[in-house]
């Protein structure tokens, strides 16, 4: 029996092959996955960020996976985690969705609805040993109530002002707790991330150039396409990297 | 025209000697004692208005719609008894989510139309079964534009230009007939269907009624809903004004 790191949300688990005929239809690993999700509050609603790489293990096998989505009108939700079972979940979200719609009654569910619902689905699926291998975070502002929550793959869930997942909850929370503010703008709020996708970037493996904001304020969503930032490699050491090293290594 | 089918009307599954099914004869004549009911296709979509007569003064306004969104892109109005109407506007849901859960796009709405049908049907073919005593008009935009189907206790199913079903279905015809419906957008049709509905409401045999409307067309991002408040207030107005103006000549 292996042990291994999962670099998705940082939990060891066992790789046991020996389990197959009755396992068949449980999750018992990730395949394609998202890296860390970043969330925050700012002045006007929230903000949500992440890049857009689905990593097959160590391959960053595909460079263009939306994983910030909108819930109906009020709520946007990121995932990191196994990809399918996020496109199960937004399968389950449209469904709710709809329904809601269908009634038609001037009223419409709000971020804080979504993300019970949600925990109610992830911890039940935990529940049964047959998890949607999922981190996500909802944002979303409802009749000027800014809200930003998260819940995970074992039905973990709280809310606060800035939010991240996977990597990001140890290279990004940190530059949010002592730099975030009730009231930035937008341009600082977008600064902000970008210093923490910036990190991530750097540090995260998995995580590639390419990223995605996305804002949700009373008015409405806007999912931003996707943009690169500037990165700097020019640091001396990273100059003839096997100038004093002994031997041929 | 009432005729006495003594002995051949007892049962669904009886066929009197010239041909006819009474039982499913009695049930449309359920549909036509109720409160008017009209649709309409105008170039950028459709319009359906009912004419929900008030039974008690205790009622509150926007309660027992009449009219139902049976997916994103399209509505059922309901003629008859009203607890039949909800079974088929129950089944019309299921179906409409069902094909798209299967074929992974929004369901056509002539085949939306042949499933209400085929249902509706279904219950005429058993002794067992009574047949549904409403009527439904449904409407909807898809890939191949909008479209207005009518169904029938009996099954039957067609497609309409502008349908009317309930009690003042003949004089509703004759003033759809009459309409450009080919030039007007939603926006006029919304307009001419309240006109109608007030002008063939009874105000001698019945005394309130709340008129319902709601439409789906190019405007609404081609979601059925239910007309706009400002719009739907411009409607009454337009209509008791036109009322006013019959009445004075």
């Amino acid at each position: 029996m292996e042990l291994q790191l999962s670099m998705v949300d940082g939990s060891v688990c066992m790789k046991d092959s020996a389990k197959s005929e009755i396992s068949s239809e449980r999750t018992l690993y990730p395949y394609v996955t998202g890296t860390s999700i970043i969330g925050m509050k700012y002045k006007d609603g929230v903000i949500l960020a992440s890049d857009t790489a689905g990593s097959y293990g160590s391959t960053l096998r595909y460079k263009s996976v939306e994983r910030i989505k909108q819930v109906g009108d009020h709520t946007l939700i990121g995932a990191s985690g196994e990809i399918s079972d996020f496109q199960e979940i937004m399968r389950y979200l449209d469904e709710l969705i709809l329904y809601d719609k269908m009634w038609d009654d001037g009223n419409s569910l709000g971020p804080k609805e979504v993300h019970n619902y949600l925990n109610r689905i992830m911890y039940n699926r935990r529940n049964k040993f047959n998890p949607l291998w999922n981190s996500l975070v909802l944002g979303g502002v409802k009749k000027g109530q800014k809200y930003l929550g998260t819940v995970n793959m074992i039905g973990t869930h709280y809310e606060d002002d800035h939010l991240a997942t996977g990597f990001g909850n140890h290279l990004a929370r940190p530059i949010l707790r002592s730099e975030w503010r009730e009231d930035l703008t937008f341009e600082e709020a977008v600064k902000l991330i970008e210093k923490c996708l910036l990190v991530l970037l750097y540090r995260d493996r998995s995580s590639i150039n390419k990223f995605q904001i996305a804002k949700i304020t009373d008015e409405g969503t806007t999912i931003f396409p996707p943009y690169a930032l500037k990165t700097f490699w020019g640091f001396s050491h990273f100059q003839n990297p096997s100038k004093g090293a002994a031997g041929t290594w | 025209m009432s005729s006495i089918g003594t002995g051949y009307d007892l049962s669904v599954t009886t066929f009197s000697p010239d041909g006819r099914v009474f039982q499913i004869e009695y049930a449309a004549k359920a549909v036509d004692n109720s409160g008017t009911v009209i649709g309409i296709k105008c170039k950028d979509g459709i319009v359906l208005g009912v004419e929900k007569l008030i039974s008690s003064k205790m009622m509150l306004a926007g309660s027992n719609r009449r009219i139902h969104s049976v997916h994103r892109h399209s509505g059922l109005a309901v003629a008859g008894l009203a607890a039949d109407g909800r079974q088929i506007v129950a089944r019309a849901k299921s179906e409409a989510t069902n094909y798209e859960k299967t074929y992974g796009e929004p369901i056509p709405v002539k085949e939306l139309a042949d499933r209400v049908a085929s249902y509706v049907h279904l219950c005429t073919l058993y002794w067992w079964l009574r047949p549904f005593g409403c009527g439904v008009i449904l409407g909807g935009y898809d890939r191949d534009g909008p479209q207005l189907y009518m169904v029938e206790p009996s099954g039957i199913s067609y497609r309409y230009f502008g349908a009317a079903m309930g009690k003042g279905r003949q004089a509703a015809k004759t003033e759809i007939e009459k309409l450009k419906l080919s030039e007007m957008t939603c926006r006029e049709g919304v307009i001419e269907v309240a006109k109608i509905i007030y002008g063939v409401h009874d105000e001698a045999k019945d005394k309130a009624f709340e008129l319902e409307l709601s439409w789906v067309c190019d405007e609404s991002n081609r979601q059925h809903q239910k007309v706009p408040d400002d719009l739907l207030n411009e409607a009454r107005t337009a209509a008791k004004a036109a009322l006013e103006e019959m009445d004075a000549d």
